[in-house]
């Protein structure tokens, strides 16, 4: 499989900077995935790559080979549309071997092609109708098929899933990671929703204004985030900000903040120490937090549940903790008062700190 | 109200508009139809006149100058209509784009649509001039010999072509321009990235979803050319001999001229009836069109 690289790409419309400067490169039959809130630039990159977009600045690498002045035929990519981009007037088989057709393959293998992909993603029913007799999820599934007929070297997606109900979207979430197992093709995949960036990628590139803030496995976003703004983005429900100030309690150094005092993991502190940086903001996820009514101070908040969502086996509480609000992840089963001070012990290895200026990571 | 009130209250908001339409449309028509059994001479009231049935209409057919005059007709509705459907159809794909000035450049050329037709006439009249025309006169000077344009009964068909093209291919221009930018554009992209090129994207794709909207404006285009009178009446009157008689002016020369009133109208409910299949083409197409549409909606949901 062709090795994908970007090296100093840029994008400006009208001397307005889109893209500032990216470099990424995707390993071999990688599933990466760019995300970011909308307006980051994700799209637009991937859509660079697939030689929609013009580039500004920079060099998109296939194998070796600068591809950014070719025509997106020849870079032997398929794309995979958040509208589908169905062909209306085509029927599911026209539609998934149209480009094999303007290959001028012949027609015997193109059949084949074609009937083997409808095999795969049960639509072998559905062959001869077109998009508008479709449903939404059968609809992905013939423009995944429109993909798959091709057998190009690299997978685009743009948000494919971002137009099916929560249930579908749950559904065609595991199809994805199933059939990307299966044909084992270099996968860019980009998404909005960080769950479907955990759930599918090998590789996470998180991206902010234009820029990438980090870039990982899951796991190595999820437990080290370089900034707070990484943190943030990574993992549901979203990581509790606290504002703090480092203080030094006999051979502790513990983070206080308004109703809190938190002691650190030694490491942590040595980290933070040589930062030399008194203003921070602690991360603490809502999952690294258990209802503790025994706990020690420097190991505990103490919070009031203001409300709690039962959503099962786990609970969300939303809690104040001074004038700040935070959330916690539990089992359902532990006695919970609502408008009553409680102990929550803090998991140390679970603390994240950041500068307050810059957002850094400490 | 009584439910009877409220049931007559829409007639009665609609008979003003039916009052007009029987006065002004309907008592024209019956009319018509009625003259077009008659051996009607302008001087005589419409009570002299003789009834002779449907010897109008079937004389017409034996009438040699009808049929030239109907072939003119035929061969100058499709000539301009296909010219100008392939013309306005290229210049849309052509100006699809993006480029500093394409407004104004579009608004320049939907110019000849909003002149009077009496005008436009006039205005290629004086440029098919033999003598002081701007025609004749470049010929002239890149040293090419004058075109008769209007005086040779090939080239005055062919001039009062060109005239209708220059005028009616912004009609289309300004449809499919529409049409082609009403196009998903993720459509599109999907076929650049399975490798069309740019005619392969037209052709597959772009024509295909444009067609709806292109019937639509063949059908228009073809019934407002089979009614063309004034440009021509001011072009060439006609002629020479019958080479641009087209079927409107015909009608208009057989009552003023041969004072036929009965023959005029025959000939006119001949054009009503072949511009009334033309509708009901394009109605029987767009309730067609509805129909799948309802249909596939249907499926679709059924999954």
């Amino acid at each position: 499989m062709p090795i994908l690289r970007l090296e100093n790409l840029c994008k400006r419309y009208a001397s307005n900077d889109v893209i500032h400067s990216i470099n990424l490169e995707m390993r071999d039959r990688e599933f990466t995935v760019l995300v970011g809130p909308s307006g980051c630039g994700k799209s637009t990159t991937l859509r660079m790559i697939a030689g929609l977009e013009s580039v500004s600045d920079g060099e998109i690498y296939i194998d070796d080979r600068p591809v950014s002045s070719l025509e997106p035929k020849a870079r032997d990519l398929a794309m995979v549309f958040q509208d589908y981009a169905l062909y209306p007037h085509m029927n599911v088989a026209k539609n998934m071997s149209f480009a094999l057709k303007l290959q001028k393959r012949p027609k015997k293998e193109i059949d084949q092609k074609v009937n083997e992909v409808a095999e795969m993603l049960g639509l072998t029913n559905f062959l001869h109708r077109k998009p508008a007799e479709l449903s939404g999820g059968q609809r992905q599934r013939v423009a995944m098929g429109r993909a798959l007929t091709r057998d190009a070297a690299t997978f685009l997606f743009d948000e494919p899933l971002s137009n099916l109900d929560a249930k579908l979207r749950g559904q065609m979430r595991a199809e994805l990671a199933l059939m990307s197992q299966r044909v084992q093709k270099n996968m860019v995949y980009v998404t909005h929703d960080q769950v479907e960036a955990m759930t599918l990628a090998d590789r996470i590139v998180v991206m902010q204004d234009g820029h990438i803030r980090q870039q990982g496995t899951p796991e190595e976003l999820f437990k080290k985030p370089n900034s707070k703004f990484v943190a943030g983005f990574i993992g549901s429900p979203p990581m509790n900000f606290l504002e703090g100030t480092l203080e030094h309690r006999g051979d502790m150094t513990c983070v206080v903040g308004q109703g809190y005092i938190l002691s650190l993991l030694p490491e942590q502190a040595q980290r933070v120490n040589a930062a030399n940086q008194k203003d921070i903001i602690l991360g603490i996820r809502p999952s690294d937090l258990s209802y503790a009514p025994d706990a020690k101070d420097g190991d505990a908040l103490e919070l009031t549940v203001l409300i709690s969502e039962y959503i099962g086996a786990q609970s969300i509480l939303l809690a104040s903790c001074g004038d700040q609000k935070i959330s916690v992840e539990m089992k359902s089963d532990n006695p919970i008062e609502l408008q009553k001070n409680m102990k929550f012990q803090a998991v140390k290895q679970g603390i994240h700190l950041f500068d307050r200026k810059t957002e850094v990571a400490l | 109200m009584s439910t009877q009130a409220k049931r007559l209250t829409p007639y009665l908001f609609m008979a003003p508009a039916a009052v007009v339409l029987v006065v002004a449309l309907l008592y024209p028509i019956a009319y018509m139809i009625y003259a077009s059994f008659l051996d009607w001479n302008p001087s005589q009231r419409i009570g002299e006149a003789t009834f002779v049935g449907l010897r109008n209409y079937s004389n017409l057919w034996s009438d040699a100058n009808f049929r030239e005059s109907l072939s003119v007709t035929l061969k100058f509705a499709a000539l301009v209509v296909s010219i100008e459907m392939i013309l306005g159809v290229g210049l849309a794909m052509l100006l699809d784009r993006k480029i500093r000035g394409m407004t104004v450049l579009r608004t320049i050329f939907i110019l000849p649509m909003m002149i009077a037709p009496i005008v436009v006439g006039l205005i290629w009249r004086y440029m098919y001039h033999p003598t002081v025309g701007i025609f004749n006169r470049t010929l002239n000077n890149l040293g090419f010999e004058s075109v008769p344009w209007l005086s040779d009964s090939f080239w005055s068909l062919t001039s009062v072509i060109i005239a209708d093209v220059w005028q009616w291919t912004p009609f289309i221009f300004i449809l499919s321009l529409a049409a082609l930018q009403s196009l998903p554009s993720s459509a599109i992209e999907a076929s650049r990235i399975d490798g069309a090129t740019g005619w392969q994207q037209i052709i597959y794709i772009k024509l295909p979803l444009m067609m709806p909207v292109l019937i639509v404006t063949l059908l228009l285009r073809l019934i407002d050319a089979f009614k063309v009178l004034e440009v021509i009446l001011v072009m060439t009157n006609g002629g020479p001999g019958l080479s641009t008689e087209i079927l409107s002016l015909r009608i208009a020369r057989t009552a003023s001229e041969f004072r036929e009133l009965g023959v005029a109208a025959a000939m006119s409910n001949y054009l009503l009836i072949l511009l009334m299949l033309l509708t009901a083409i394009m109605f029987t197409y767009n309730r067609l069109a509805e129909a799948r549409n309802a249909r596939l909606r249907q499926a679709a949901e059924e999954g």
